[in-house]
């Protein structure tokens, strides 16, 4: 497979060594010598996975977006553009913080947090919308629509629209709208048209399956603004390119701030856009191990979760080839997570690919697992994280653990270089969304307070 | 008989996984579709092509709904696979396809539902079905199975030539029809790889939409069509929106075939295969190739 090194949205021009790696100064001895790259994988397969399992009548509105991107990525008002949105508007470079206090409980070792929390509406997700948007906005489209499941997605893209004046409809589960009403509410402040989704199981996958509909009905005038590394080609490739600056950011301030790189990244899967964005990073880097962290819902031995690659078997869903849960007549299984952001039955097909091949391993992390890490990280460092997020907390939890068990066990003097095992997290969003679930999740609230009755609906307070 | 197939040896450049069988054709084999579309145009008429989701009511329902329709005037019948995620369908066949799922329907019952109207009648019976439940069977195990119930092939909406190595390779080993879409969005060159890689009949969607009843044709019908015979298709079927004989009247005009698809399903729902026997009788009517 031919793989076309292309430069990533670079962040800010001010001649820090975290913008002076951006701008290319980077190490020529990072890189490996003779494996093949993993990074800037084009698409539209990712081994056996990726494609376009699409409509015919798509098929021509995704031709004009593979188009526009490619033409976008070589032109350098388009990267300046970005590099200008993401540092002034969505607030990057985002911190890379040390957690010195939440690495007692991970065996010792030093945990960075990417605090993809401290963007603009509060994610990650900002950096696909903007890009996504300005996108749209090449290829003449006046309208953008979008799925969300708990809504994040969705008010990153009211965001985008609004910024750059778009019109936006988003698509959202109707038990969702009803148990997220402030961020329908959050949506509707910023100028967007919430449409409930009553079709199917009412979920993120039938949101996606409504907007799917809208825009073949409406491909001329309207951009799908899908939020996730997920779907038919461009969209892994593209939304993975948009999320790039989180690795590349991540990846200059480790060497900056201890003088090397990580022993491990961690990072939670829903359809695994944040994941991509920091690990691409690292993908080249042999001595950083890859972790992506799946929802475990209940347990999977209850059948009751989301972790696609753990247990899901390839076929295709949304237009791309790539693990899924599905039944053995091939129809989707309706996932669970306590983290609307994960409760997914697909996952990108970039993932699978990395699955397959070895390059990073998936695990599922259980809600009270991911619950125990939310906590812990409210409580000693101050930050109160994505319950997405927090799955990732609970995964690199395990992986600090498991690197102090792998030095003890090489001998007493090994003991030393436990604390110098670095493990770097992406924290992709803030846990203000989640401080009803998390508050009834540990029974914070009052019996018969009216935020308890409103919590018990899951709403946000 | 069939002549599209002619250049279409399954291999499609860039496509993943390309090491599909190669089981080389022993035998040209005769496309079930094409002949029923044939007998109609030796009648001086388009075909009539029926929609119905399996299993909605029941199967028993729609294999006595099948029959109906080839006694009422149908040439050829689309049997649908109730799937979890239908995006290509508008709210009546989502609403009997979701019906259809929580009553049990399991996807190797459609091969009852197919032997069960092809030992019955002489209509040519395809599936319509998105690509996951064909996937999850085995390509060439589903193909198989089909071609033992009778059936003549497969309607894809999801399923592009681009992605199609293992289903041109298995409708080749077991001679079965290959029904891909074209669109008004289709570019000429999607439109020539479409027409080439297609067997039986190119299924021309008339609007930029999904399925669903409308008050009238889309304009844009008439042109895919016009681009499709232009790309080398030698029968073209529209289908999405068809609702009425005018409708039919107004396609037959120009297309070789008409699909029905929402009516007939909203028929059976509201009036069981009655209905769907009359309702055929009905748009059978429009058949008549006139001048438009
Ligand atoms: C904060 C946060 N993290 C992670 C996710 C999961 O999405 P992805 O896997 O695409 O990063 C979401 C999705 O809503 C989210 O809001």
């Amino acid at each position: 497979m031919v793989r076309l090194m292309v430069d990533a949205p670079a962040a800010g021009s001010d001649e820090s060594p975290v913008d002076a790696f951006l701008h290319g100064a980077r190490p020529k001895d990072d890189m490996p010598q003779g494996a093949p790259s993993l990074r800037h994988a084009p698409g539209p397969y990712f081994g056996s996975y990726g494609g376009r399992w699409m409509p015919e009548s798509l098929i021509a509105a995704l031709d004009e977006l593979e188009d526009t991107f490619e033409k976008a990525k070589a032109d350098p008002e388009f990267t300046a553009q970005i590099a200008e949105l993401n540092k002034n508007y969505s607030g990057r470079p985002s911190l890379l913080t040390e957690a010195k206090r939440f690495a007692e409980h991970a065996g010792g070792v030093r945990i960075f947090l990417k605090r993809e929390d401290l963007n603009h509406t509060g994610s990650h997700k900002i950096n696909n919308v903007l890009g996504q948007a300005l996108l749209a906005k090449r290829m003449g489209k006046t309208r953008v629509i979008a799925e969300t499941g708990a809504g994040q997605h969705g008010v990153a893209s009211a965001t985008a629209a609004a910024l750059l004046g778009l019109e936006c409809v988003v698509y959202m589960g109707a038990e969702d709208c009803r148990r997220q009403s402030l961020n329908v509410a959050r949506m509707e402040l910023l100028g967007a048209t919430v449409i409930p989704v009553t079709n199917g199981s009412q979920t993120l996958k039938d949101a996606i399956n409504e907007a799917l509909r809208d825009w073949v009905a409406n491909v001329d005038n309207t951009h799908y603004l899908l939020g996730t590394a997920a779907g038919a080609h461009p969209f892994p490739a593209m939304v993975r390119y948009f999320h790039e600056v989180i690795g590349e950011e991540a990846r200059a301030q480790i060497l900056a701030q201890t003088g090397r790189l990580p022993d491990a990244v961690c990072a939670c899967i829903g359809g695994g856009s944040n994941a991509i964005g920091i690990f691409h990073g690292f993908l080249d880097d042999p001595s950083v191990k890859i972790y992506g962290f799946e929802a475990g819902g209940e347990g999977v031995e209850t059948g009751r979760h989301a972790a696609t690659i753990t247990l899901g078997k390839p076929g295709v869903l949304h237009g791309a080839r790539s693990y899924l849960m599905q039944d053995d007549d091939g129809q989707t299984i309706e996932s669970h997570s306590i983290s609307a952001g994960l409760d997914y039955p697909g996952v990108g097909p970039e993932h699978s690919y990395l699955a397959d091949i070895g390059r990073v391993s998936y695990e599922p992390i259980t809600d009270s697992e991911a619950m125990d890490a939310f906590r812990l990280l409210c409580r000693t460092e101050g930050i109160i994280p994505a319950i997405e997020s927090a799955h990732a907390l609970a995964g690199a939890i395990k992986v600090g653990q498991r690197l102090a068990a792998a030095g003890n066990d090489a001998g007493g003097a090994a003991a030393g270089a436990v604390s110098e095992k670095i493990v770097i997290v992406n924290l992709s969003g803030r846990g203000d969304k989640d401080v009803a679930t998390a508050a009834e999740w540990f029974n914070l609230l009052d019996q018969d307070s009216p935020e308890a009755e409103i919590a018990l609906e899951g709403e946000q307070l | 008989m069939s002549t599209e197939d002619t250049s279409a040896e399954g291999r499609v450049e860039g496509a993943p996984g390309g090491s599909v069988e190669g089981t080389p054709r022993t035998a040209q084999h005769a496309s079930k579709s094409a002949a029923a579309i044939d007998r109609a145009k030796a009648q001086g008429r388009a075909a009539l092509i029926g929609y119905l989701p399996a299993g909605y009511p029941s199967v028993e329902d729609t294999i006595a709904a099948g029959i109906a329709l080839a006694e009422n005037g149908a040439d050829l019948i689309e049997i649908g696979i109730p799937y979890s995620d239908p995006v290509m369908d508008g709210q009546v066949i989502q609403a009997a396809t979701t019906e259809a799922l929580a009553n049990g329907f399991h996807v190797a019952q459609v091969f009852d539902v197919v032997r069960g109207i092809t030992s019955r009648t002489e209509a040519a019976v395809l599936v319509m079905t998105y690509w996951n439940p064909v996937l999850r069977m085995g390509v060439d195990e589903f193909s198989r199975r089909l071609a033992d119930a009778g059936g003549a092939g497969l309607i894809t909406p999801d399923l592009i030539p681009d992605e199609a190595a293992e289903w041109m390779a298995a409708s080749d080993k077991y001679g079965l029809d290959r029904v891909f879409l074209v669109a008004p969005s289709s570019t000429p060159e999607r439109m020539k790889r479409t027409v080439d890689a297609s067997r039986g009949f190119v299924y021309a969607v008339s609007i930029m939409g999904v399925t669903g009843a409308r008050a009238s044709v889309s304009s844009a019908a008439k042109d895919v069509v016009a681009a499709a015979h232009a790309a080398g298709a030698e029968r073209v079927c529209v289908g999405l929106g068809v609702s009425n004989a005018g409708h039919v009247r107004e396609i037959a005009a120009y297309a070789d075939g008409v699909i029905v698809g929402t009516a007939l399903v909203a028929a059976i729902g509201e009036g069981g295969v009655d209905a769907v026997a009359s309702l055929t009788k009905e748009l059978s009517t429009g058949l008549t190739q006139e001048e438009a």
